[in-house]
């Protein structure tokens, strides 16, 4: 017989939980619930067996420009979107954001701070986060004693 | 004047009817529109558009462009948390401005796509020099 020895997986609905419960405290009130704030890059986020990822469109932006750390079980990334250089002439539309960006976000697992890595191809910022080796599905195999 | 704007989006009649016939999700980009002396400068962002698949048309004083966009990731991939969607970008503009359409020069880096529309010889402000008949 197998057992299997799950982390207990978080359902989108309390991620949503965390994540508002987070930004309030961190950031006041969130209107609009998940909705990321002005200032704040929105994110996917999804995993698979061994590695969580983070997925933001950053458009424009350098590696230099971009900032991420792991604490324990949060990540928080800075982006320094560059103003475009000033020049002469009339802005007929102007929607491009700059400025800084930034997110903190509690991770719904332990992951492993020294081996996340960070890709940054055609504007997207991509962000892979091993899983801490307690975070994984195990399998146990029960001995039977007889 | 400046408020009056030079380059409008089509409302309900779309100038290209092939914008109704797309089926897939696609995404209005983000633009900067700069009007210079010489030129008008677009900058839009197209994150993960790859440069080869990305289509500018300039016809009839629209300026449209098409950003093909792969999905990234395994159609029953398990969000845990979605804030975005992704899709290809789709954007129409009218260009009242005369533009010299052979002229037209795009490049794209690091999800941006950067065009140069120059004006027509004529759109462009001229100095006329009045010469005096001395008689």
């Amino acid at each position: 017989m197998v057992f299997r020895y799950l982390w207990s997986q978080p359902s989108v609905q309390q991620v949503r939980q965390e994540m508002d419960r987070l930004l309030s405290g961190h950031f006041g009130d969130v209107a609009g619930g998940l909705l990321p704030r002005r200032g704040q890059p929105a994110v996917n986020v999804w995993e698979r067996e061994d590695s969580l990822f983070v997925e933001l469109e950053v458009p424009g932006v350098k590696t230099d420009q971009v900032d991420i750390s792991v604490i324990e079980d949060e990540l928080s990334i800075k982006i320094q979107r560059p103003e475009v250089e000033r020049e002469e002439g009339i802005y007929h539309r102007r929607e491009r954001g700059v400025g800084t960006f930034s997110r903190v976000m509690r991770l719904p697992v332990s992951v492993d701070a020294d081996r996340v890595e960070a890709e940054l191809r055609n504007g997207v910022l991509t962000i892979t986060l091993p899983k801490a080796e307690s975070a994984r599905l195990r399998k146990i195999e029960v001995t039977s004693a007889s | 004047m400046a408020e009056e704007s030079k380059l409008a989006e089509p409302g309900a009649e779309q100038v290209r009817p092939a914008e109704h016939t797309r089926s897939a999700d696609h995404f209005r980009p983000n633009v900067d529109i700069l009007e210079k002396e010489h030129e008008l400068l677009v900058l839009a962002d197209v994150p993960g558009a790859a440069s080869d698949k990305i289509d500018i048309d300039f016809e009839d004083g629209a300026l449209s462009l098409h950003a093909r966009v792969e999905p990234r990731q395994a159609a029953e991939t398990q969000y845990l948390l979605r804030e975005y969607g992704t899709g290809d970008y789709c954007r129409t503009f009218r260009v009242s401005e005369a533009i010299d359409a052979e002229k037209i020069a795009a490049e794209y880096a690091n999800g941006v796509l950067t065009l140069h529309l120059p004006k027509a010889e004529a759109a462009r402000p001229r100095k006329i020099t009045v010469n005096t008949n001395s008689e």
